[in-house]
């Protein structure tokens, strides 16, 4: 059975959630079970955020993350909370200005400037989530490139589908480069 | 069916509610059922209802039953506060017997608690708020699938016996979001109250035939003047002290849903068959379940699943019969403790009864289950 875990963690505000949306959506699109869902305070904006996609090729009962194989943070506070709770194994997705703390279980860290590309490649820090999105699809696998495509197109507002395509492309490429350069 | 679409519960819940032919929604928004209300605003003018923000959740259900009252099916959301200011008008709809919808997407409480965080508190509030004896139906979606089911079967079952009935949702399924095929329009039967054919002035509105429990409706400007009240009234919809016909009229509220007791009820039973030990679970909570009667299965245990989908009325007849076979029950809800003292009433010294609650904002999860099933 193949089972994936996915937990993306930032600050309100970041486009966390609706970052779990489109992976649920590529999910579905490509035939597969999933179940998304997130846990925030009552503040809208500001304070931290945890959302989550699972995703499976089985029925899907209990629709939470127990034991991530993915784990994003955009934020230091949210690093540094959901960090210490993955085990050596699952794949780490770290915005490039977060120090990974010393003693640090998971094997595999990923660090890319994620919001510097959404700032000045993209041209917009807002669409920081959609180039997360195409990093994430290109590290873990969820779905080909025209499925992401879709799943990130019925979910953005109107009008910003150009310069999130832009973000999707450049995110994923942001770890195709660190994979070439990890691989060797 | 469709084709399989990702979609939130409370999403699902609208589309529901849409497809039963619900036309008004009334509401003040309130996490986390506030995405009920923002669909409902997007959806109705598309399908030519009316969406209407009121001033607070009092309005807000006295506006879904002025709508209700007037020929359109209406439904109104919210959560624990709210549900809390709806409880005077919820016991007008019963006595008055007015088809309504009202959806709790239950939080954390008491008071304005923790609005994010999900609670199975209110299951109590759903049976006894509002005052007075009177009959209940309330519902417990488990998945996104059934948010969508339950709210059609909360339609047909509010206008098929003139009452409110209460969709017990919580913020795990609320704001769950999974895939489900919305079922094509001639795949969903709906049921339209019974209404009167020919309005006529003389008649009495609340006037029926020996045996009928359920009267037939004039909706209000139709050509049937009638008089609708919270008192206790008489076939002519007056107000009346008579010790006989108040005690007609109780009497009929509760034996309209009791004697259609059968019709009403809804449970779904998992791997009961060889099982010593019972999980007793509704709503939300029958995830973590679901994945702790795997894990237990695989471990060798003889587990099953008591899930009533219909929580108000309680299946008492059914549990009893079900724990009759079994060692023990172990009752699991985001609570202190709630629907574990109506499983408690019924299945008395028949079987033993563990629980497994929460309080705390975080989420029951299949290894705490595990582990009381393991405790043996």
């Amino acid at each position: 059975m193949n089972r994936q875990e996915l937990r993306l963690a930032g600050s309100g505000g970041q486009g966390v959630i609706l970052a779990t949306v489109i992976l649920a959506e590529a999910a579905i699109l490509s035939g597969k079970h999933t179940a998304q869902s997130q846990a925030y305070g009552p503040e809208a904006r500001g304070g931290s955020c945890k959302a989550e996609t699972l995703i499976s090729d089985t029925p899907i009962g209990f629709t939470k993350v127990q034991n991530p194989t993915f784990l994003m943070a955009l934020t230091q506070s949210s690093f540094d909370q959901y960090g210490p709770e993955v085990d050596e194994s699952c794949l780490v997705m770290i915005d490039s200005s977060l120090t990974v703390p010393e003693g640090f279980k998971a094997k595999n860290v990923v660090s890319l400037p994620i919001l510097e590309t959404a700032r000045n490649k993209v041209g917009r820090l807002q669409t920081a989530n959609i180039v997360a999105v195409g990093a994430i699809n290109s590290l873990v696998g969820i779905t080909d490139d025209e499925t992401i495509t879709k799943a990130v197109l019925m979910h953005v507002p109107k009008g910003t589908e150009e310069l999130n395509m832009k973000a999707l492309v450049e995110g994923k490429n942001l770890a195709e480069q660190w994979s070439k350069e990890n691989k060797k | 069916m469709g084709d399989v679409v990702l979609m939130q519960g409370n999403e699902a819940c609208v589309e529901g509610a849409l497809a039963a032919g619900m036309r008004l929604y009334a509401g003040y928004p309130i996490t986390p059922s506030t995405e009920i209300a923002e669909l409902c605003a997007l959806r109705l003018p598309q399908e030519g209802g009316k969406f209407i923000q009121m001033e607070d959740e009092i309005a807000s259900i006295a506006c879904a039953i002025g709508a209700s009252v007037a020929g359109v099916k209406a439904m109104t959301a919210t959560s624990g506060p709210g549900f809390s200011l709806k409880q005077e008008n919820l016991g007008y709809a019963v006595l008055a017997e007015i088809p309504l919808v009202v959806v709790d997407v239950q939080r954390m409480g008491p008071s304005t608690g923790m609005p994010t965080s999900p609670s199975q508190g209110d299951m109590m509030m759903a049976r006894w708020g509002t005052h007075g004896d009177h009959p209940v139906i309330a519902l417990c979606p488990s998945s996104v699938k059934e948010a969508f089911d339950l709210t059609v079967r909360a339609f047909n079952l509010s206008e098929k016996f003139r009452t409110p009935v209460l969709l017990m949702m919580d913020e795990i399924i609320g704001h769950l979001r999974e895939g489900m095929s919305v079922p094509d329009p001639e795949e969903i039967a709906i049921i339209d109250r019974p209404t009167v054919k020919y309005p006529d002035p003389k008649r009495l509105p609340y006037h029926m035939k020996k045996g009928q429990l359920v009267p037939e409706m004039a909706p209000f400007g139709m050509g049937q003047r009638y008089n609708i009240t919270g008192l206790i009234h008489d076939e002519s919809g007056f107000p009346t002290n008579s010790v006989e016909e108040s005690e007609k009229m109780i009497n009929r509220l509760m034996h309209k849903i009791s004697d259609n007791y059968n019709y009403i009820k809804d449970i779904v039973t998992t791997n009961l068959d060889d099982a010593d030990t019972a999980i007793f679970c509704y709503g939300g909570t029958a995830r973590a379940v679901q994945s702790a009667v795997e894990m237990a299965r695989e471990k060798g245990y003889k587990v099953g699943i008591f899930r009533p989908r219909t929580v108000w009325p309680f299946p008492e007849n059914e549990l009893l019969k079900a724990a009759s076979k079994l060692k023990r029950i172990i009752v699991a809800e985001h609570n202190y403790g709630q629907m574990v003292l109506e499983v408690e009433r019924v299945v008395k010294d028949n079987c033993k009864i563990d629980f497994v609650g929460k309080w705390n904002g975080s989420v029951i999860t299949p290894a705490e289950i595990l582990a009381k099933i393991e405790e043996a």
